[in-house]
């Protein structure tokens, strides 16, 4: 299921790349050195208004900067497998918000000598399946109407908002909760860091007031 | 304006290799920080809080204050969607695809309904 999702959001981000007057090759390649969709949708909108190099590189840096949470709360689970523990760097390169989630919802209760082969076969089959989108959508740029468009980018967004939703953990759950309320209010204060800051606030509060509840885990 | 010109074929995957480098630099710090975490310890779960914070603040704000193709729909029709999704979640005891169905097709059915102007 994770597959279908990857390559449709990807049509998306194709179809716009076209639109902004971005390379087919670059923005492909973009899908696989990038890997992360906020980041290359703020490369291709900011490279179409013509904004300066270092104004495109620091904001989708920022759109991007999830990921180093996001490294940190996955690979140790690939510790205990020394084989697999010298690839993390790679693993790290491999990682979308999809993977990562759905990594941290299975992996945990698999041998260990196994979430490794699992998270290859799934990373390489959604950055196979996020390419085949990226192409697709940049030659079908302009033909879809604008409901099916935005009906995408719609999917997109609700995929992770239930696949998030269906979490059990009960700390990630009030991240959530947490995240979602102060997202939109970090966002107006500051557009630039308003992420990282929500990030840090609602993730900090959800630990403690978690622990404070005690008991009851998992 | 068709930045292609300003920029030539060169300069744009120059460009590409600097936004991949400024996205690795944070996937590549989280690899060396990992390797101090313990994943049975409370470190593991705050960085997990965290990046669970971030992404549901994005996909929050993306809801609530898009950018681009998604800010020309209207905001209520985001809401009965997310809403509709959400109740239909809860009816079938937290099961993420009749919820994501339900809130797709709603949104589907609006955008549609917009498009052709009968709403």
């Amino acid at each position: 299921m994770p597959v279908w999702f990857v390559s449709l959001a990807m049509m998306g981000f194709g179809s716009l790349a076209r639109d902004s007057g971005v390379s087919f090759g670059v923005a492909v390649v973009s899908t696989v050195t990038v890997w992360g969709l906020p980041g290359q949708i703020a490369f291709v909108e900011l490279f179409a208004v013509g904004a300066p190099v270092l104004a495109i590189v620091v904001a989708s840096s920022m759109a991007n900067m999830r990921f180093l949470p996001m490294s940190i709360s996955m690979l140790p689970l690939f510790r205990a497998d020394r084989a697999a523990w010298r690839w993390r760097y790679l693993f790290a390169a491999m990682m979308s918000v999809n993977t990562w989630a759905v990594t941290l919802r299975f992996a945990p209760e698999m041998p260990e000598q196994h979430r490794a082969p699992y998270f290859i076969g799934l990373s390489i089959t959604c950055m196979t399946a996020g390419v085949l989108g990226t192409g697709l959508g940049y030659y079908l740029a302009g033909t879809f109407p604008f409901y099916i468009t935005v009906s995408l980018i719609f999917l997109n967004i609700m995929y992770f908002t239930f696949l998030f939703a269906s979490v059990r953990q009960r700390n990630c759950l009030l991240a959530l909760f947490f995240g979602a309320a102060l997202g939109p209010l970090f966002h107006l204060i500051s557009p630039d860091w308003g992420l990282p800051f929500c990030g840090v606030t609602a993730g900090t509060a959800a630990f403690f007031i978690d622990r404070r509840m005690g008991g009851g885990h998992g | 304006m068709d930045s292609g010109v300003i920029w030539g074929t060169w300069g744009l995957w120059g460009l590409l290799g600097l936004v991949s480098l400024a996205t690795y630099v944070w996937r590549f710090a989280g690899a060396t920080i990992a390797a101090r975490i313990d994943p049975g310890g409370a470190w593991f779960q705050w960085f997990s809080c965290l990046a669970y914070g971030m992404l549901a603040g994005l996909i929050s704000r993306i809801i609530l204050l898009p950018v681009g193709i998604l800010a020309e729909t209207p905001l209520i029709d985001r809401l009965v969607a997310l809403a509709a999704g959400f109740l239909i979640f809860a009816a079938f005891k937290r099961n993420m695809l009749p919820g994501m169905v339900t809130a797709i097709s709603v949104f589907g059915v609006l955008a549609t309904l917009r498009d052709f102007e009968v709403l």
